[in-house]
């Protein structure tokens, strides 16, 4: 055992990498359950838009671009959700575990020929004198200009729902359509922005796994990190300031279990791994015991709307 | 209408029965591999394998696969769908298709079956394996040679015999190189994850291991490596070229192609029987990928040792041997049976971590 090998520098600063894709799923989930949706289908959006990201990457030659065309997939597939949902007033439940399942397949099959290659690496910025910073410089200053994109977006999404007036009518929305809809709101049309933009979110996760965090593409490389969206957004109770702490939490605990078996630690693996999974139960039953924990949640999350009823 | 549909479903049935026919003088293969076959690695060697046997015979032989089929009861149903579609031969190729493959053996006594890397065996069901710590002796002598900080780093996935036997032969081999040499192991739980490999890779990395070696099947741990810059690995499985020659240095290379072709003959000649396989260097089921960008002279002791083995004269696992808790293995000169090896459940002495149960 020789705890002295962990690093703790080293070990925020790859957490923070780690998590960069839950934050995005998470975070576009978010803002979808805040509008009153729930889309269980984050899992399917993040590996369609890893396979998107990943093919235009390879194609063009820019992670850019490739970054960008995964946030277009995850959102084509999140429309497909929404107009399934939303039009056809299809069951959320169903349809969102449909959609895991149906960007599992044509994700694998998109990826036919795109597996065993190396994609055109996304470099790290370079921010000069920074990055040489003791401690700071590595932990704040030394990542690639995605982990950065994902913390702006986690205090954009918060701003926006706290301070603006579309934050206001989104939350409205979910907080209740009908009053929503009497004072004149398309309660649709805001629903399929919020489910476009959770969409988006989730596939621009998925092409971080595939572009920078791993780098190549295999079949169901996301490997369960839609479901750990979900569940954050939930331990988070619905609030962005502490997507960023859950997301770091389970990314955290993922890193933290490699690094205590590289270090000869006998921690049991399995009981690290379901650790996050724990907490956010014990979370839940907390929330739930209180009074306003009840409150929590949006109050029409995964209620149909209809402007007939 | 009606008369047209049934017109269009009895030439449909000629067909299918003309199919039928046809396959009757061809022999049919079925495949069943862990991963996808584009891994780079395992699988894709399988496959490759695959491949040179349609090459080899040709129309005579017909070959199905199925990847990514997971250990447990889908591999089951796999194999019955494979013997009930007309299969003649089935090789399952990962150690967690041994139950599977043994219960369906039992229900199709006609098809023949082959698993890879595992111990039961029945009239119907050969095993074949490959002796990979023949060439984890060579890689582990590489690595002992090649580390500055001391500290190497290897990805396991399941604590089995196998890797167990490939961990021991490399340290072994890498403490004779550097007495100073540590091995620190993450066991994954995984025959193929690139994300969670590509982690386990960065951890290593961050702790100062500057040479890696992996018994899991991605090329991910490769890409974190050249990202880190001065550490190098191993291929595993197949030649994962696309990273020499750094940080790429060497590799394990499965040739299942020869032993393939030879069962399928078998079969064609009516001579198939029930066997027990268990290949190395020598034969050349297994390989060392082209030695790069390395030292001329560690180079050469490593093709040394590497002759050496597949001349019969020396076992990698050859005494004085301690197990870890101290215990005397292997006494002076003594090598280790094939029992033991195949039963092996321990660390040799020197090694710091203990095996997760």
């Amino acid at each position: 055992m020789n705890l002295g090998a962990i690093d703790p520098v080293l070990l925020i600063a790859s957490l923070m990498v780690a998590s960069t894709p839950i934050i995005l799923a998470a975070l576009g989930e978010l803002v979808v359950e805040k509008s009153g949706v729930l889309n269980l289908g984050v899992e399917g959006m993040m590996i369609t838009g890893a396979i998107c990201g990943f093919a235009v990457a390879v194609e063009t030659g820019s992670p850019v671009l490739g970054f960008v065309l995964a946030a277009v997939g995850g959102a084509v597939m999140a429309l497909i959700f929404g107009i399934l949902t939303q039009y056809l007033l299809s069951n959320q439940v169903a349809t969102g575990l449909a959609l895991t399942l149906f960007g599992l397949g044509i994700s694998a099959m998109i990826g036919q020929g795109y597996r065993g290659i190396k994609p055109p690496a996304t470099p790290k910025l370079d921010m000069g004198p920074l990055s040489d910073l003791p401690v700071v410089g590595r932990i704040l200053f030394s990542h690639d200009w995605m982990v950065y994109f994902a913390l702006a977006l986690v205090a954009a999404v918060w701003a926006f729902l706290k301070f603006t007036r579309g934050g206001l009518i989104l939350r409205a929305v979910g907080e209740s359509h009908d009053a929503a809809h009497a004072l004149g709101y398309k309660v649709v049309r805001i629903r399929l922005a919020a489910i476009a933009f959770g969409g988006a979110c989730a596939g621009m996760g998925g092409a971080y796994i595939s572009l920078v965090r791993v780098p190549q593409w295999t079949d169901g490389m996301t490997a369960g990190a839609g479901w750990i969206a979900l569940a954050i957004v939930v331990f988070s109770s619905w609030r962005a300031g502490r997507v960023l702490l859950g997301a770091y939490l389970f990314g955290g605990i993922t890193v933290l279990q490699l690094n205590l078996q590289a270090a000869g630690v006998p921690v049991p693996v399995e009981i690290l791994s379901m650790s996050p999974f724990v907490i956010t139960i014990i979370v839940l039953v907390i929330m739930s015991a209180t009074q306003r924990g009840a409150a929590v949640a949006p109050a029409m999350l995964g209620r149909i709307f209809h402007a007939s009823s | 209408m009606k008369r047209r549909t049934l017109l269009g479903a009895t030439a449909a049935l000629a067909v299918l029965a003309t199919g039928a026919f046809a396959q009757t003088d061809k022999v049919k293969v079925g495949f069943v591999y862990v991963g996808p076959i584009g891994d780079g690695g395992y699988t894709y060697e399988h496959d490759q394998a695959r491949l040179k046997v349609i090459e080899h015979f040709g129309d005579k032989v017909e070959t199905v696969y199925q990847e990514s089929v997971p250990e447990g009861a889908d591999a089951e149903r796999v194999m019955t769908q494979m013997a009930l579609s007309g299969t003649d031969l089935i090789f399952a190729t990962s150690f967690g298709f041994m139950d599977p493959a043994a219960n369906v053996a039992a229900k199709f006594p006609n098809v023949k079956f082959e698993h890879a890397t595992g111990y039961k065996t029945a009239p119907n069901l050969a095993i074949y394996n490959a002796r990979f710590y023949e060439g984890r002796a060579v890689l582990g002598h590489i690595a002992g040679k090649m580390t500055k900080t001391n500290k190497i780093g290897y990805i396991a996935s399941f604590p089995i015999p196998e890797v167990l036997r490939g961990i021991n032969s490399a340290y072994i081999h890498a403490k004779k190189a550097n007495p100073d040499v540590e091995f620190n192991i993450i066991w994954a739980y995984t025959w193929f994850d690139p994300a969670k490999e590509a982690d386990a890779a960065k951890a290593l990395i961050e702790q100062g291991n500057d040479v890696l070696l992996q018994h899991t099947d991605s090329t991910a741990p490769h890409a974190a490596a050249q990202e880190a810059g001065n550490v190098i690995a191993f291929g595993q499985a197949s030649d994962m070229a696309e990273y020499k020659p750094m940080p790429r240095v060497s590799s394990i290379i499965d040739n299942w192609a020869p032993y393939y072709i030879d069962r399928v003959q078998a079969v064609m000649d009516g001579t198939w029987e029930t066997s027990d396989t268990w290949d190395g260097i020598a034969p050349g089921m297994v390989e060392i990928g082209e030695i790069t960008g390395i030292p001329e002279d560690v180079k050469e002791e490593a093709l040394a040792l590497k002759d050496k083995i597949a001349a019969g004269e020396y076992h990698p696992f050859t005494g004085p041997l301690n197990k870890q808790d101290g215990s005397v293995w292997l006494a002076e000169g003594e090598t280790a049976e094939d029992g033991a090896l195949l039963s092996m459940d321990f660390y040799v002495e020197g090694m710091k971590s203990e095996i997760p149960n």
